[in-house]
C-alpha cells in the first residue's frame, strides 16, 4: 500500500503547500480513503504536520477516512430531487443499512452518501449504486434493491 | 487526421482574412456533416442523457449499424436541452432534414431505426425536425426550433450544444472556433481585449452582476510580475447544471474563452476549478485541453505570437463555500477553504498573493462569442443595462425541464408557461425558486418581472447562477425552506459566527415548527413559537453581519418565504398544519372504516406497529403511536386511509 502512495507523491516533485489537495485526492482515489499511513507520509513529504492535513482533509467533505463499502450508494439531494422526494429514500437507506451518511456498515458492504446535485432532475429521486444510476426511485424499492445488491456481493 | 490537423492551423486559424476560400469552406462542410452522403445517428451523451440510459442506447445503435447499415455513422454529441427528452436521438439521412427522436432506450432501438430506414417514420417518438435549405421535409412534423420548448429561447451561448461532438476539436473548429483567440493574441493588446468585453457590457453571470471587461482592467492594472485567471466551475447549488450543461456539451468554447480572458489580463496561467462528482464534464474537458494542446493552442510562444500560457483543472474537494472567491483562492493554496474579509480583491492580491481574475463559466463562454461577432450584436440582445443572454436549468415540477437560454429581459412567466409548458399533472403552481440555496421565492403576483439585474434586485431578488425550480403545491414551504438551511448549516464554513450559529439555530427553529413531539411541554411549545418571535431577527443579524456570500445570503430563502407565504408558517406554528401533507409530524392519519376490508396489508407494514385491528373486520391506527411516515397510506390499495 505504500509503495502506490510513493509513486503518487513522485509525481509531485517540488512539495509545495499548495500540492496538498491533489495529492490527497489522487490518494484518495487510488486507495477509496485517506489512510493514517498515508497521511503520515504526505507529512513528512510535504514537511507539514499530520495534524494540519487531518484539519484540511476533515473540512472538505469527499475526504473518506475509512474504506467505502463494496456497495457505495450515491443518493441526489437537490432541490429537483427533494421536491419528488429524496428525505423519504435518504430516510429509508439510513433505516436499511443503520450507517449514517459517509460511514460503512460494520461487514464492510454498505455506504452512502448524499450529494447536491447529480444532473437528472427529471428524472428524481435518483440514485446512483457502484455507478449505475437508478431513475425514480420509491422508498419502498429499496429494501428489495438492497437485498438483491446484499445477494450478489455474497455470491461473489 | 495529420493532414486534416495541418489543414486547419493554416487554412483556418492562421487565415489572415475574415471569409475563407470556397475551397477550405467545402472541406469545413464536410467536417461539419452539413451535407453528408451517408446517413449520420447523433445520440446526445451529457450526464442527464446517460442517466436517462443514453450509453445503453448508443451502444445497441453501434451493434444495429454494423449489422445493418455498414455506411451509417455514429456520432456523441452533446446535451440539447430538454431533459425529459433524453436518451434524445437525431436520424440524418441524406437530402433529407434531420429528425429528433425522443426517449429513445435500448429496446426502443431496432423498431425505430428499422422504421426509419425503411421510409416508415414512427410518429409516436418524434419530437420534431429541423434541417437547412435544400433538404427535403417531412410533411406533417413539427420542426425543432418551433416547439415551445424551444420558440421562446435565444440560444447563442448554447448554440453549439447537442449539435457537435464536444471531443472533436476539428468540428469545433470547423464551426469558427479558436479563430478569435488567435486573432486577438496576434493583432490585439491586452487592454483592447478588455476595451471590446467592457464596452459589450457584459456582467458576470454568477450572480453579482459585475461587469467583467471592468475586472479584468482591475487586474491588468495592477502591477505584477504573474498573474491568474480562474474559471470558476463548481457549481455545486442543489439544483442547478447549467455550467455542467455548457462542459459536457461544449467545453472547446469554454477553453477559448478562458484563453481570450487570459490573453486580456495578461496570465500565462488559467486555472479551471471543477466541482467534483462530475466526472464525465471533467473526463470531457481534460480531453478538450489535450486536443487544444496538440493543436498548439497554448504552451510557450503560441503561434508564434510572443504569448505563453498554460491551462490545468483542478478538481474541488467537496466544500460548497469554496464557490466564494477568497475561499477558492485558500483552496487553490493548499489551505482550507474559509472566506476572507474583502478588500483586497483578488483582482489585486489573489492567488499567492498575485492579481487573479476569477470568472464564471456562463461569463468566459460569451467571451468568444463577443469576440466573434462584436460588441455591438451582444447590445444587440437583451436589455440596456443587462445585455445578452442567460442560460438557467429549469427544473422541478414543470412539464419540461432542462437547459434553457433566454434573452435578457424576457418574463419570468414565459419560462413558466411557454417554455416549461406550466405544471405536470395538473397541479396548481406555487412558486419558483430563483438562485438556489441563497436564492428567493418568486410568487405568482410576482411572475411580470423580467430576467435582468436590476428589475431583480428592485424586487428584492437575485439572479442567482442559474437555478429555476418549478414548485407546486404539493410542496411545504416550511420543509423547503428547511431543506435549504439545513444545506447551509452543513456548508457553513464554520469561520464567523452570525452563520455558524445562525444558521444552527435557525435549523432548529425550523425543525421543532414541523416536527410534532410526543408530549407536548412548555419547552417545545416555546420553541417553536420562537418560530415567528426570533426568526426574523436572527435572519437580519445573519444578513448584516456575516462575513461571506454565503452567510449573508444564507436567510434569503426563509425571508422570501416568509414574506410570501406567512399563512403557511403560522398554520404550522399555531394550528399545527401542513396544508401540503408534506411535514411527516403533523399528519394525522386515520381509516375510514367504511372502506377499510381489512387486508392486513398496513398493519404488516407499519413501522411502529400502530395498527391494530382483526383479519377481515377494519383497522384502526392508535394516534399517540403514529409517526406519520405515510407508509399505511401508500400501501392501501381501497384509498381507506384518510390524512389530515
Amino acid at each position: 500500500m505504500s509503495t502506490d502512495v510513493g509513486t503518487i507523491l513522485k509525481n509531485y516533485k517540488q512539495g509545495k503547500r499548495e500540492d496538498l489537495i491533489p495529492i490527497l485526492q489522487a490518494i484518495q482515489e487510488d486507495l477509496g480513503y485517506l489512510s493514517e499511513e498515508a497521511i503520515v507520509m504526505v507529512g513528512s513529504f510535504l514537511g507539514l504536520s499530520t495534524t494540519k492535513i487531518y484539519g484540511l482533509a476533515t473540512f472538505y467533505d469527499r475526504f473518506r477516512f475509512i474504506p467505502s463499502g463494496k456497495i457505495n450508494i450515491r443518493i441526489c439531494h437537490g432541490t429537483s430531487c427533494f421536491l419528488n422526494g429524496s428525505q423519504a429514500i435518504i430516510n429509508k437507506i439510513k433505516e436499511e443499512t443503520g450507517v449514517v451518511s459517509g460511514q460503512t456498515t460494520r461487514d464492510g458492504n454498505f455506504s452512502y452518501e448524499i450529494v447536491s446535485c447529480m444532473g437528472g432532475c427529471h428524472n428524481g429521486p435518483l440514485i446512483n449504486v457502484n455507478g449505475e444510476y437508478h431513475i425514480h426511485v420509491k422508498a419502498e424499492q429499496l429494501p428489495e434493491l438492497i437485498k438483491k445488491l446484499k445477494y450478489i456481493i455474497e455470491n461473489d | 487526421m495529420e493532414d486534416l490537423k495541418s489543414f486547419l492551423i493554416e487554412k483556418v486559424l492562421l487565415f489572415e482574412s475574415d471569409t475563407l476560400s470556397p475551397e477550405t469552406e467545402k472541406v469545413l462542410q464536410k467536417v461539419r456533416r452539413e451535407k453528408p452522403d451517408h446517413p449520420v445517428i447523433f445520440v446526445s451523451s451529457g450526464t442527464s442523457s446517460v442517466i436517462a440510459g443514453s450509453e445503453k442506447t448508443h451502444s445497441s445503435i453501434e451493434s444495429y449499424i454494423i449489422e445493418n447499415l455498414p455506411n451509417a455513422e455514429l456520432v456523441s454529441v452533446g446535451c440539447t436541452g430538454p431533459s425529459n427528452f433524453e436518451p434524445l436521438v437525431c436520424i440524418h439521412i441524406p437530402g433529407k432534414n434531420k429528425l429528433f427522436y425522443r426517449n429513445i432506450t435500448e429496446e426502443k432501438v431496432e423498431p425505430l431505426l428499422n422504421g426509419v430506414f425503411h421510409n416508415e417514420i414512427n410518429e409516436e417518438d418524434l419530437a420534431g425536425q429541423s434541417g437547412t435549405k435544400g433538404f427535403e421535409l417531412w410533411t406533417g412534423i413539427p420542426f425543432m426550433d418551433e416547439l415551445p420548448f424551444f420558440a421562446h429561447q435565444k440560444r447563442v451561448v448554447l448554440s453549439n450544444c447537442g449539435c457537435y461532438d464536444p471531443e472533436n476539436i476539428e468540428e469545433y473548429i470547423a464551426r469558427g472556433g479558436y479563430r478569435s483567440y488567435i486573432k486577438a493574441i496576434r493583432h490585439y493588446t491586452f487592454e483592447e481585449v478588455c476595451d471590446i468585453i467592457e464596452k459589450s457590457g457584459l456582467r458576470g453571470r454568477s450572480g453579482g452582476g459585475y461587469l467583467t471587461g471592468l475586472k479584468w482592467k482591475h487586474a491588468l492594472n495592477t502591477t505584477s510580475n504573474a498573474r491568474y485567471l480562474i474559471c470558476n466551475a463548481k457549481e455545486s447549488d442543489p439544483g442547478a447544471f447549467t455550467d455542467r450543461t455548457i462542459l459536457e456539451s461544449d467545453p472547446h468554447r469554454l477553453i477559448e474563452g478562458i484563453a481570450i480572458a487570459s490573453y486580456a489580463i495578461g496570465a500565462s496561467n488559467a486555472i479551471v476549478f471543477m466541482r467534483s462528482g462530475s466526472d464525465h464534464a471533467l473526463n470531457r474537458l481534460q480531453k478538450a485541453i489535450d486536443r487544444a494542446r496538440e493543436y498548439g493552442l497554448f504552451g510557450h510562444n503560441v503561434f508564434s505570437s510572443g504569448y505563453n500560457l498554460d491551462i490545468k483543472i483542478r478538481k474541488e474537494p467537496g466544500a460548497f463555500v469554496c464557490g466564494e472567491e477568497t475561499a477558492l483562492i485558500n483552496t487553490l493554496e493548499g489551505k482550507r477553504g474559509m472566506p476572507q474579509l474583502k478588500p483586497p480583491y483578488p483582482t489585486t492580491s489573489g492567488l499567492f498573493g498575485k492579481p487573479t481574475v476569477i470568472n464564471n463559466v456562463e461569463t468566459l463562454i460569451n467571451v468568444p462569442l463577443i469576440m466573434q461577432n462584436g460588441p455591438e450584436w451582444f447590445r444587440s440582445m437583451g436589455t440596456e443595462n443587462s445585455p445578452g443572454t442567460k442560460v438557467f436549468a429549469v427544473a422541478g415540477k414543470g412539464r419540461m425541464s432542462g437547459v434553457v437560454e433566454i434573452e435578457m429581459g424576457t418574463k419570468i412567466r414565459t419560462i413558466l408557461d411557454d417554455i416549461a409548458d406550466g405544471i405536470r399533472e395538473g397541479k396548481e403552481f406555487k412558486a419558483i425558486q430563483l438562485g438556489g440555496s441563497s436564492g428567493s421565492f418568486i410568487t405568482s403576483e410576482n411572475l411580470d418581472i423580467t430576467i435582468d439585474y436590476e428589475d431583480l434586485r428592485a424586487n428584492g431578488i437575485g439572479m442567482g447562477a442559474g437555478g429555476f425550480v418549478i414548485i407546486d403545491e404539493n410542496t411545504c414551504m416550511v420543509d423547503l425552506v428547511r431543506y435549504y438551511m439545513e444545506f447551509i448549516r452543513n456548508e457553513s464554513c464554520g469561520k464567523c459566527i452570525p452563520c455558524r450559529e445562525g444558521t444552527g439555530r435557525m435549523l432548529e427553529i425550523l425543525e421543532s415548527v414541523i416536527r410534532k413531539p410526543l408530549n407536548e411541554e412548555s419547552g417545545t411549545t416555546l420553541e417553536r413559537f420562537k418560530g415567528v418571535m426570533q426568526l426574523e431577527t436572527i435572519a437580519s443579524v445573519m444578513k448584516d453581519t456575516s462575513l461571506c456570500g454565503l452567510g449573508q445570503t444564507a436567510p434569503n430563502p426563509f425571508i422570501s418565504a416568509l414574506k410570501n407565504f406567512r399563512d403557511e408558517f403560522e398554520e404550522h406554528i399555531f394550528d399545527r398544519k401542513c396544508r401540503a401533507n408534506v411535514c411527516r409530524g403533523l399528519r394525522l392519519f386515520s381509516i375510514d372504516v367504511d372502506k377499510c376490508t381489512g387486508c392486513t396489508a398496513c398493519a404488516a407494514k407499519c413501522p411502529v406497529n400502530a395498527i391494530y385491528g382483526t383479519r377481515l373486520q377494519p383497522f384502526f391506527i392508535v394516534e399517540e403511536k403514529c409517526i406519520g411516515c405515510g407508509i399505511c397510506f401508500d400501501i392501501c390499495k381501497f384509498s381507506a386511509i384518510n390524512v389530515k
